[in-house]
Formats: structure tokens, sequence, C-alpha cells
């Protein structure tokens, strides 16, 4: 399927090039503009291998909101980022470092596990059609044979949500609160005085 | 080969053209519309001098913003000032393709369907925000920002109703959830829930009362101040058509898309992409009664509805639709 095959090799093209244009773009806005175009391909990417379910759960979370607060902080904040990258060269070894290790891993899996069934599977471009919708799939595994991995994962983030939440909540004194109870049950007799004001003097 | 793959080609465009073409003129005729029912609503005329009832007005006026002069500011970021109207409208046509309107009338009737909306909805987020920051002034960029926290906040409860209706149903696909309300219509049994995605619906969608994006007493016109001709056409087509869209995920969610209201003689043998279009029209006309009737929310007051009232909500009413379908045995498998 020429389609196919055309269709991966422009997801991946973008989604690389675009990776690569996070880390060398100028203006921090722009990097995270490239690096929501990465992950709509990387989701593209997804569809390709079948894994729709995935595929929109990536653009909604990623895309959808993480993106957004991304963008947010980084519109908000008036970040010095020429100052920060002046340090640039001197993390290169490390990141090559890290960029090698990476490499050798992929390398391994590619050149060992060949008889594992994912790589007997030689037709790799198309998405694999079952029966079952994937989505019915994941829900099938994810909440029978990885239940307590599942609620370990759940509790990992209500720590970190009370923990965000602690660090950021300070009970300053001196705010007026809207009380929107009360302020629906106001009717004119709560909220008119009648007075008389002797003339000159005021109240 | 080669054949095939050109036939193809010129089958998807041509399902394209057929869903596009006629949801912009449809945008068009909500314009129209919109204004004729306002000034129905406040006793005035609306437009009535270009064509009979002055049904013309809104290619008049896409006429004469397309010829004015398109400025873009000296001070803008150039590349994503022209990006972000074309990112709006693309975003607010793309999801029309997974919409059923009839049975079988669908460009791309996919197992995730309805997920595929809602990523395509959260991410219209991305043109309001780019126009804010791009454009490099003031105003432009409180209304990005308000606009990012409101579509943000009012997606967490879309998606809890989006989940109720799918514990209904079974699926992700969209005929399939319009084909699971053949014995009744989600909106009887999940009432609340209907409400509480319409109000979702008019956020999502900045509109009144919640269109403090470009609430025009504060901040001049919000996030396209500085937009002119055709990249302000652009952004006012994308706000109408992303108004159409919600409409008919609206529909299809709790309206029974193109089903009847009863599967009887006279009512059935309407073909069904007259009666989506007829529940569509219904709902757009409930959001232009809505901006005729209510006063622009406050932004504190948004913020409370979206966390302390919707978004628990919303999750009680999961939790609870979930436990009688368990209870009652009537989960779908």
């Amino acid at each position: 399927m020429v389609l196919y095959s055309l269709t991966f090799y422009l997801f991946s093209s973008v989604a690389v090039l675009s990776a690569l244009m996070v880390i060398s773009a100028k203006n921090p806005v722009h990097s995270v503009l490239f690096l929501i175009l990465s992950f709509v391909n990387a989701s593209g990417l997804f569809v390709l291998l079948g894994a729709e379910f995935l595929a929109m759960i990536l653009v909604v979370v990623y895309v959808g909101a993480v993106a957004v607060l991304f963008l947010f902080v980084v519109m908000m904040l008036d970040i010095n980022f020429v100052k920060l990258r002046e340090g640039f060269l001197q993390y290169l070894p490390f990141g090559a470092l890290l960029g090698i290790v990476l490499v050798i891993e992929l390398g391994i899996l590619f050149l060992t596990d060949r008889s594992s069934n994912i790589y007997n599977n030689q037709t790799p471009l198309q998405p694999i059609v079952n029966e079952v919708e994937n989505t019915k799939m994941i829900g099938q595994i994810l909440y029978t044979e990885y239940f307590y991995l599942f609620q370990i994962c759940g509790i990992i983030l209500l720590v970190a949500m009370i923990g965000s939440i602690t660090l950021t909540l300070r009970d300053k004194g001196g705010v007026k609160r809207q009380n929107i109870d009360s302020q629906n049950t106001v009717d004119a007799s709560k909220a008119i005085e009648k007075k008389k004001i002797k003339i000159g003097e005021g109240i | 080969m080669t054949y095939d793959i050109l036939i193809t080609g010129l089958i998807i465009i041509a399902q394209i053209l057929a869903v596009v073409v006629p949801v912009l003129i449809s945008v068009a005729f909500l314009v129209y519309a919109e204004r004729k029912v306002l000034a129905l609503i406040q006793l005035r005329r609306g437009p009535n001098i270009v064509g009979p009832f002055g049904i013309l007005q809104s290619f008049a006026d896409a006429l004469k913003l397309i010829t004015k002069e398109n400025i873009i500011p000296s001070g803008s970021n150039k590349i994503v000032f022209i990006l972000a109207p074309i990112i709006t409208m693309v975003l607010s046509l793309a999801g029309w393709a997974v919409i059923p309107f009839a049975p079988g009338w669908v460009v791309s009737d996919i197992n995730v369907g309805i997920m595929y909306l809602f990523a395509v909805s959260s991410l219209g987020v991305y043109g309001i925000i780019m126009a804010g920051w791009a454009s490099n002034s003031q105003y432009p960029f409180l209304g990005a920002l308000r606009s990012a926290a409101q579509m943000v906040s009012y997606e967490v409860s879309i998606g809890f109703v989006i989940i109720t209706v799918l514990l209904c149903v079974g699926s992700l696909n969209l005929s399939k959830i319009v084909l699971a309300q053949q014995t009744v219509w989600f909106a009887i049994p999940l009432l609340p829930m209907f409400i509480i995605f319409f109000i979702s619906a008019l956020a999502e969608t900045n509109r009144l009362p919640f269109d403090l994006p470009e609430d025009e007493s504060t901040l001049v016109a919000g996030f396209f101040t500085e937009y002119s001709s055709a990249s302000f056409v652009l952004f006012f087509l994308g706000e109408y058509a992303s108004m159409i869209l919600m409409s008919s995920m609206t529909v299809i969610l709790f309206l029974g898309g193109w089903l009847p209201p009863f599967d009887v003689y006279p009512l059935n043998v309407v073909p069904g992409v007259i009666w989506f279009t007829v529940k569509v029209i219904f709902i757009l006309f409930l959001f232009i009664w809505v901006r005729g009737t209510f006063p622009r929310y406050r932004y504190d007051q948004l913020m409370r509805l979206g966390w302390k009232v919707f978004l628990p909500f919303s999750l009680f009413w999961v939790v609870a639709t979930s436990g009688f379908l368990v209870y009652f045995d009537m989960l779908p498998n």
C-alpha cells in the first residue's frame, strides 16, 4: 500500500523535523508550537499502527491540555532564554552520551529479539484490523491483569495533585471572598437602609 | 495501481467537498438567522435590504470584508499571526469528518469518533491563544489568556458528560451512539447531563454568556482585535462552523442524531438527514436565544461554575449512571 507508506514517511519526517525545531527555535513560544506539531504527528503514527484510542488520547491529553498550559506559562513568564542558552555547549557531552546510549539500546532491541512475535509480523505499514475495537482491548487488559498497577497510577496522581495544591494554597489574610448563596438571598429589606439625614451634617 | 490511488483520492476530495461546502453555506445562513432572531428579540427589523428579506446579507458582508485591506501589525509575530485564523478555520471544519448525517452518510466512520471530536474541539483553543500572543498587543493577549483557562476548564466537564453517554452505549463510534438511542433519546434519562453539555458547549465555542475572550465592553474585540479583512473572516467563519459542529455533537449524543422522535409511519419515512438538520437547527436556535436573553458572566463566576458546580456534578453522575447500569445489569456489552 503506497498510500500508507507515504503517510508514514510524511508523519515521521515532520515529527522528527519539528522535534529538531523544538530545541533549535530561538523563540520559546515557537518551540512549544513545534512541540505540539510533533505530538500531533506522533498521534498520526499511532493511527497508522491501528492504535486509534492511544492516538486520540495523545491529542486530548498532551496537545489539548498539557501543551496549552506549557504555552500559557511560556507566554506569561518573561524568561530570558538567550541567557539560559549561554551554557548550552557545556551540556553537549552529557546530552550526546544520553543519545548514544538510547541509540545503542534501540539497536540491541532490533538486532537480537527477532524471533519474538512482534517482528514476525512483516507488514508493519498497515493498520492491524481486529474484530474487537482496541479501546475495548485496552479496557479488558487494563482492568483485569494490570488492575493493581492501574490503581497505583491513580494514587500517584492523587498524591501529586494534593502536593501541588498544598504547595500553592496560601491563606492570605484580608482577602474578601464572595458568598454566592448569601448574595442570592439578598432582598430589599437587607440591602437598603433608610436614614433621615439632617441638612448640613451628613451621615 | 496508480489509477486506483487517483480514483480513491478523487473520491476522498469529493466527499470532503460534499461536507465542507454545505457547512460553509449554512454558516452564512446561520449568521443571517442569528441577526434576524436577535432583531426579533429586540423588536427591530434586522437585515432586510440585500436580497429578499435580506437573505443575502452575509454574502454581501463576506464580500465586503474580503475586499478590504489585510493589515498585519508591524510588531506582530507574522507567521503565527497568519497561522492562527487558518488553524481556527481548519479545526472547525476537521471535526465534520466523523459526523454521521444519516445511516452511512459519514466521511470516515472511525471507531473512536467521539474521542476524535473531543480532541478536535480541545485543539480549538490554539487558534485563539496564538492569535492573542502573535498580535503583540494587550487586549488580544488578555483575551487569549481568558480563553485558554476557560476552554480547558469546560473541557473537563464535557469529558465527563461524554463518559456518561458512552457508559450507556458501549462504543465510541458515533453511528453506534445514535443507534443506541432507538428506544429512547439520551436527553430524557440523562437530562441533567444534556443541560451541562449544552452550557459547556456555549463556553467551549466562546458564545454568550461566556464570550469573555472577545468581551467587547472590556477588551475591544478580545483575541481578534488586531485582525482585519480575510483573516477576520476566517475567525468569524471558524466560530460559527464550530458552533454548528458542537450542535451536531449535542444532537448525536443526546437527541438521537438522524432518528425520528417516534418510530411510526409518517415520521419514519422522512429521510434521516432532514431529522438531523431539524435538530441541529433547534440547538442553534437555543444558542441564539441564550445570546439574546442572558447577560455576560463575570470571569470568576465563569470559573466557579465550571470547577465548583459542573465538575463535581458531572463526576457524581458518572458514578451514579455506572452504579445504576451495574445494579440493574443493563451494561451494554
